[in-house]
C-alpha cells in the first residue's frame, strides 16, 4: 500500500531559542534544523508498513528551499520519493492544511500519516484539519496501527487508557510516541537518496489568519530556593508548601 | 457580538470538571468583549439534566444536544454537530479544553467552519477592549502573542492554567435538535482502561513525577505512596528516560514528546531537568525538586528543592504530609 508522510522541518529541540525585541519569528542564525520528532515516528511507521505489505512511501513538506535537506534525510532513511511544496509557513495551521489537502487530492495514496504535533509551533492541528478538508476519517495520538484489507486499526493514547479505533481507508493517522523509533540511515541509504525523485512545486499560501504579534521569553520563574539537604529538610519543605505556597 | 462558546467535555454521561475552568474563562473574556458566555453540552440522552450547573461557573446560556449517537463523543460525529451549533449563532471565540479529546476535536471543527485555531493557550484576557491570546511555542522556550484576522477564532485552553469561579447562578438551558452526520467512517471498537482510579496526568492538580534517579520500576511504590498521601486529585508522572526503560507507561510521560501539564504542585524526583522535560511542566504553579545532584538543572526552575537521596527523602515526606492531612 502506498503511503504519504507529511513532515516539517523544525529547530532541534536542544536549540537555544533567540529573537530580538518585538520580533515575530526566531533568529535562524546558527540554529540546527531537524525533522520534527513526531514526524520521525510517522516516517518509521510508514516504512515498516510498506516493508510488510509492499508499496511506496512518499514524504511531503511545505516549507522553504532548505527543507530539501530534511526530505533527503527521509529518503536516506528509506522513503521512496519526496515532494517539496515551496512556500513560507506561518503558525496558521489551517492555511498549511489547505495547501497539503490540495496536493493530496491529486494523489491516490490511501493512508496519510502525520506527527501529532510539530516541534516548533506545537499546534497539534494540521493532521485532523487535512483529514476534515478531504472528508476522510482521522485517528490522532496513535501509538501503533495495523492495516487489514480496507481498514486501518489504531491504538490511541487517550486520558484514562487506550482506545482502539477502526477506520475505513482512505484515512489519516497522526502519530505520537509509541512503537515507532526512527531507524538510522545507512551509508547505502544516504547514497541511494541522492538518486531518488524529489519534486519541487510552488505552493500558493494565502495570508495567515492567525498572526503572531510578537514573541516573548517565558517569564523567569522566581528564584527558587534549596530548602536544605536530605531528610532533615523535609519538615521545612512541608511547612513552606502549606504556609507559603498554600498548595497542600 | 463578542459572545464566547465553551465546548463542554463529558465522559460516561457526566460533564467533566475541566469544563468548569473553560466556562469560567469564557465568561471572563465575554464580559471584556461585551458579550455573553455560552456552553455547548453534547452527549447521550440525559446529559442535559444537570447541565444548568454550568451557570454557576459563568455560562449564561447552556445549549444542550442529546442523542444516543453522541454518547461516546466520537470525534467525527461530534465535530459535525459542534460545527452546526457554532454556525447557528455569531460567536467571537469557540473554546475547547486542551485535553486529548479537545485537541482532537478543535482542529476538525476549525476546518469545518473555516476558522483559525490557536492551541494550548495559556493566557486569554481582554486588555482595553483588545483580546490578548498567548501560547507557548518551541517547547515553552518562547511565548507567542497571537491575533486573529477572522471571527470566530477557535482556541484550546491549557488545563489548570485558568482556575475556576463558582457562584449560585443557574444557566438558562436551551435544548436543540441534533442532526447526526450520516456517513461515519471511524468506529471505536475497544477501550482498555488504565489502572483504575488513577487521575490522568494531564488533568491532575498535583503530580508526582519520577526520573531515572528512581533506579527501577520496583521503587515506584515510594512515589505511589506520596501520590496517595496527596489525595485523590494527584497523579503519577515520569520522565522519558523512565518510559523508555519500560518502568512506566507512555501515558505518564511529561515533556516535549509526552504530556504538557500545569498543575498547582509538581514534584520532580530523580529528574535532571532536561529542556525536553521542562517543556512539559515549566508552567506548573509550584515545582518541588528532589535530586542528589545540587547542580541538576531542575533546581533552576524549582520553587523549592531538597538536595538529597530520594530513597531517604520520600518516605519522610509521605509521612509528614499524611500527618498534616490527618490533622485536617
Ligand atoms: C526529541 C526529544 C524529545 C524528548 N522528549 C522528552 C520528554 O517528553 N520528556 C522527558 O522527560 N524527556 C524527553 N527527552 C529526553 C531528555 O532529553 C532527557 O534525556 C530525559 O528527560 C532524562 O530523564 P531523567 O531526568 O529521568 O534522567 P537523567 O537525566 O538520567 O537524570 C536522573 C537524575 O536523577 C538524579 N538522581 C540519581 N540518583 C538519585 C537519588 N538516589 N536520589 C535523587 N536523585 C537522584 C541524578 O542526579 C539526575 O539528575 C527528549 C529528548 C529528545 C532528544
Ligand atoms: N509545513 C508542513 N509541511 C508538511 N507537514 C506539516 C507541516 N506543518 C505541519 N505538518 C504536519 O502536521 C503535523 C502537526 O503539525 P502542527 O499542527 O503544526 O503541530 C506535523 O507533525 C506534520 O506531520
Amino acid at each position: 500500500m502506498d503511503i504519504i508522510v507529511c513532515m516539517k522541518r523544525v529547530p532541534d529541540t536542544e536549540t537555544r531559542v533567540r529573537f530580538s525585541d518585538g520580533a515575530t519569528a526566531i533568529d535562524r542564525d546558527g540554529v540546527k534544523f531537524i525533522l520534527s520528532p513526531y514526524d520521525e515516528f510517522a516516517l518509521e511507521a510508514a516504512l515498516r508498513t510498506s516493508e510488510a505489505a509492499g508499496g511506496e512511501v512518499t514524504v511531503v513538506t511545505l516549507g522553504d528551499e532548505d527543507s530539501q535537506e530534511t526530505l533527503r534525510a527521509a529518503l536516506a532513511a528509506g522513503a521512496d520519493a519526496a515532494v517539496l511544496l515551496r512556500g513560507s509557513v506561518t503558525m496558521d495551521g489551517l492555511a498549511t492544511a489547505k495547501v497539503l489537502a490540495g496536493e493530496l487530492k491529486t494523489r491516490e495514496e490511501q493512508l496519510v500519516l502525520f506527527g501529532v504535533k510539530a516541534g516548533d509551533d506545537d499546534q497539534q492541528q494540521v493532521g485532523p484539519m487535512v483529514a476534515t478538508l478531504l472528508g476522510r476519517p482521522c485517528a490522532s495520538d496513535v501509538t501503533s496501527f495495523e492495516v487489514r484489507g480496507d481498514v486501518v486499526r489504531c491504538d490511541r493514547a487517550v486520558e484514562g487508557g487506550t482506545e482502539v479505533v477502526e477506520m475505513d481507508l482512505p484515512a489519516v493517522v497522526t502519530l505520537t510516541k509509541g512503537d515507532f523509533e526512527l531507524r538510522y540511515a545507512s551509508l547505502k541509504g544516504i547514497m541511494a537518496a541522492k538518486r531518488k525523485p524529489l519534486d519541487v512545486k510552488d505552493a500558493d499560501l494565502g495570508p495567515g489568519r492567525l498572526v503572531v504579534e510578537r514573541l516573548e521569553y517565558p517569564p523567569e520563574r522566581a528564584e527558587g530556593r534549596i530548602v536544605g539537604e536530605g531528610v532533615g529538610a523535609v519538615p521545612e519543605l512541608v511547612r513552606l508548601l502549606r504556609d507559603e505556597a498554600k498548595v497542600i | 457580538m463578542g459572545d464566547v462558546l465553551a465546548i463542554a467535555e463529558q465522559r460516561d454521561g457526566k460533564i467533566r470538571p475541566v469544563t468548569h475552568e473553560l466556562v469560567g474563562a469564557a465568561a471572563s473574556v465575554a464580559h471584556g468583549l461585551g458579550g455573553s458566555a455560552h456552553a455547548l453540552v453534547l452527549g447521550g440522552v440525559g446529559i442535559g439534566d444537570g447541565a444548568g450547573e454550568l451557570g454557576g461557573y459563568g455560562a449564561e446560556v447552556v445549549r444542550v444536544g442529546e442523542d444516543a449517537a453522541l454518547e461516546g463523543c466520537a470525534p467525527e460525529t461530534c465535530a459535525g454537530v459542534i460545527a452546526e451549533a457554532v454556525a447557528s449563532h455569531s460567536y467571537e471565540l469557540i473554546l475547547f479544553a486542551a485535553t486529548a479529546l479537545g485537541k482532537d476535536l478543535a482542529p476538525r471543527v476549525a476546518a469545518l467552519i473555516d476558522a483559525p485555531l490557536a492551541s494550548d493557550v495559556t493566557r486569554l484576557e481582554v486588555e482595553s477592549g483588545k483580546l490578548v491570546v498567548e501560547r507557548p511555542v518551541y517547547g515553552g522556550k518562547a511565548i507567542a502573542r497571537v491575533g486573529f484576522a477572522a471571527a470566530p477564532a477557535v482556541l484550546s485552553l491549557r488545563t489548570n492554567a485558568f482556575g475556576t469561579n463558582e457562584s449560585q447562578a443557574e444557566g438558562r438551558t436551551e435544548r436543540f435538535a441534533v442532526v447526526i452526520p450520516e456517513t461515519v467512517r471511524s468506529r471505536t471498537v475497544e477501550f482498555r482502561a488504565a489502572e483504575s482510579g488513577s487521575v490522568d496526568v494531564s488533568e491532575a492538580s498535583v503530580i508526582v513525577s519520577g526520573g531515572r534517579g528512581m533506579k527501577g520500576a520496583e521503587h515506584w511504590n515510594l512515589l505511589e505512596d506520596l501520590r496517595s498521601a496527596l489525595g485523590a486529585q494527584a497523579a503519577l508522572g515520569a520522565s522519558r528516560a523512565v518510559v523508555d526503560a519500560g518502568w512506566r507507561p507512555h501515558g505518564e510521560q511529561v515533556g516535549q514528546t509526552g504530556k504538557t501539564v500545569a498543575p498547582a504542585l509538581y514534584f520532580a524526583v530523580g529528574i535532571s531537568g532536561a529542556v525536553q522535560h521542562l517543556a512539559g511542566m515549566r508552567t506548573s504553579q509550584t515545582i518541588v525538586a528532589i535530586n542528589k545532584d545540587p547542580d541538576a538543572p531542575i533546581f533552576a526552575v524549582a520553587d523549592y528543592g531538597i538536595v538529597g537521596d530520594a530513597f531517604g527523602v520520600l518516605p519522610k515526606l509521605t509521612a509528614e504530609i499524611t500527618a498534616l492531612r490527618s490533622e485536617g
